[in-house]
Order: structure tokens, then sequence, then C-alpha cells
């Protein structure tokens, strides 16, 4: 996997723009870095991405952080496994890559629309041997994870809307509750 | 005046429809994607159609088109994450009036809603 620099910065400004502006909540970033491929979260927003970029964006949260910050997002307390939470968390997700994606100058990229997962300690894998990054954000609210997974795709023609879970796979442990 | 929302996101929804208070709209009707909009659209009788762009079952640029094939001309604002210069531009193309992009802040989708509105006033006055 040939990790492009500039669709990071991309999705850090957007993630930045997305908290500051909607969310009213300042975030800031720990030095990006590779994954680990065994990251495992309680909520997953998931976006695909099809076109000049293939792959994935998963954002990643432990329930405290995704309760506090879909909270905040939708000015009302929100209960994971609710409809609203998981409204919220997609909203989150497509918002955060629609952002980075409009960054990509000269691409030609679609997003899918977001899925999510619930449950806890759920692991995210790939079926491609690449490795992720990581982009470790905090807030006031809690931390969570932006998991980078696209590579750009010269060759590829643009398509339309990108699978939902961008061939991406959740592994749930066994006893709770997805 | 009355306004037809259009978003797949309920907390989307929310949130718009506490920026149309602040601007004093309370007739507003909602729909989670382009065909449930269309369903809606000829009984509700909007003055102006909020939608977003990515949306399942029926997306907001499939809606626009559908729309205004039938000469519909009630105002339609995009709001939307698709930010690209070729996208606003497939959208104005296909009868959008005006663009929003998310994120905004509640004063700047209150402007460009006041904004489109005045310039419709504007034209059917002229």
């Amino acid at each position: 996997m040939r990790i492009n620099v500039q669709h990071i910065n991309a999705f850090l400004e957007a993630t930045k723009a997305v908290f500051e502006t909607m969310v009213k909540l300042p975030v800031t970033f720990e030095k990006p870095q590779l994954g680990t491929g065994k990251q495992q979260y309680d909520v997953s927003g998931i976006i695909g991405f099809s076109g000049d970029v293939v792959g994935s964006v998963v954002v990643g949260f432990t329930n405290l952080a995704a309760v506090q910050i879909a909270s905040v997002f939708a000015g009302s307390r929100l209960q994971v496994g609710t409809p609203d939470f998981a409204d919220a968390i997609g909203e989150l997700a497509n918002m955060i890559a629609g952002g980075a994606k409009a960054k990509f100058v000269g691409q030609n990229v679609s997003i899918g629309c977001p899925s999510v997962v619930v449950a806890v300690s759920h692991q995210i894998s790939s079926p491609s041997s690449a490795a992720s990054i990581c982009i470790f954000c905090n807030t006031a609210a809690g931390r969570f994870v932006i998991d980078v997974n696209i590579q750009s795709s010269v060759n590829a023609p643009a398509s339309g809307a990108a699978d939902a879970a961008g061939g991406l796979k959740a592994s749930i442990p066994a006893g709770t509750a997805a | 005046m009355r306004v037809l929302l259009v978003d797949d996101s309920k907390t989307m929804r929310n949130i718009v429809k506490g920026v149309l208070g602040t601007l004093g709209v309370t007739a507003i009707e909602e729909a989670a994607n382009g065909l449930d909009a269309v369903s809606k659209v000829d009984a509700f009788k909007p003055d102006l159609i909020l939608l977003d762009w990515n949306m399942p079952v029926m997306d907001g640029i499939t809606f626009v088109k559908t729309y205004r094939a039938k000469n519909k001309t009630t105002p339609i604002i995009m709001v939307t994450t698709e930010a690209e210069k070729a996208k606003v531009m497939e959208a104005i193309q296909a009868g959008v009036n005006n663009y929003a992009v998310k994120p905004f802040t509640p004063e700047n989708l209150s402007k460009i809603i006041e904004t489109t509105m005045a310039k419709v006033a504007a034209k059917k006055a002229a």
C-alpha cells in the first residue's frame, strides 16, 4: 500500500472542520501511525470509497466516547444501540469522509452510505494485507480513531456509490450483541 | 414558509430544523430519501426544498432531475458533503438553486436560505 500523505492530511482537516463547526468540540490529533490490523472498537462508523481512491475509512470509538460525542452532536442524550445513536455516528463518519474526499483534488471519488457497527471490542479487518493509518483524535468528550485504509487506484474507472462496508468485515467477539 | 427537508440522517434533519426554527419556519415536512420526497412534495407544496445528495433508495441529484422534469420551479438548496466543483456544477445544471456544504454553521445555512429566497422573490417580482 502506498500511503498518500495528502489523503491523511485531508482527513485531519475534515475532522477538524466537522468537530469545530458542527459538534462544537475542539479536536487535537496525535501523530498518525501505522495500524496493527488488530485495533478494537466498541462502535464503528464505516464508509467505503470507490473510483480513483478505493478502500474504506473507519471512525472507531469506545462506548463511552461514542455516547458522549454523538450526544453532543445530536444535542440530546443518546443511548448505545438505538437508531438515533447509530444515525449520529453514521452522519459523523459521513461528514468526515465527505469532507476529506472533497480535498482529493483532481480525483473522481465516490463514497457510500455509512454503516455502523455496535459491539464491544469488535475488530475491523481488511481483506487485503494493506496496513491502515490510524489517526487518534482527542476531544473533551472523549478519544476516537480515524482508521484510514484507502489507496489511489489511478487506472480504476470512476464508479457509482461505494459499497457501504468497503469490503471490510467486522469481527465481533462471542457473547456481544451487534 | 413551508420547507421540505430531505436527508437520510435524522440527526441532520434535527440540526437543520433547529436552523429553520431560528428563521421562524414551522411548517416542515421531512423525507428520508428522494423517493420519499417525491411521494410527499406535491401534497405538501413546499416553498423551499432542502436536499441531501447521498441517500439510499433515491439520491438527491436524481430527485432534482425527476422533479425539474415535471417543470416544477420550487427552489432547491442542496445541503451535502459533496463539495467538489464538478459536483456543484452538476447540481446547478440539474436545477438546484443554491448549494450548502456540510459541515455548516447555523449562520451560514441561514444566510444561504435567506439569499436563495430573496433571489427567488426578486425574480418573481421582475
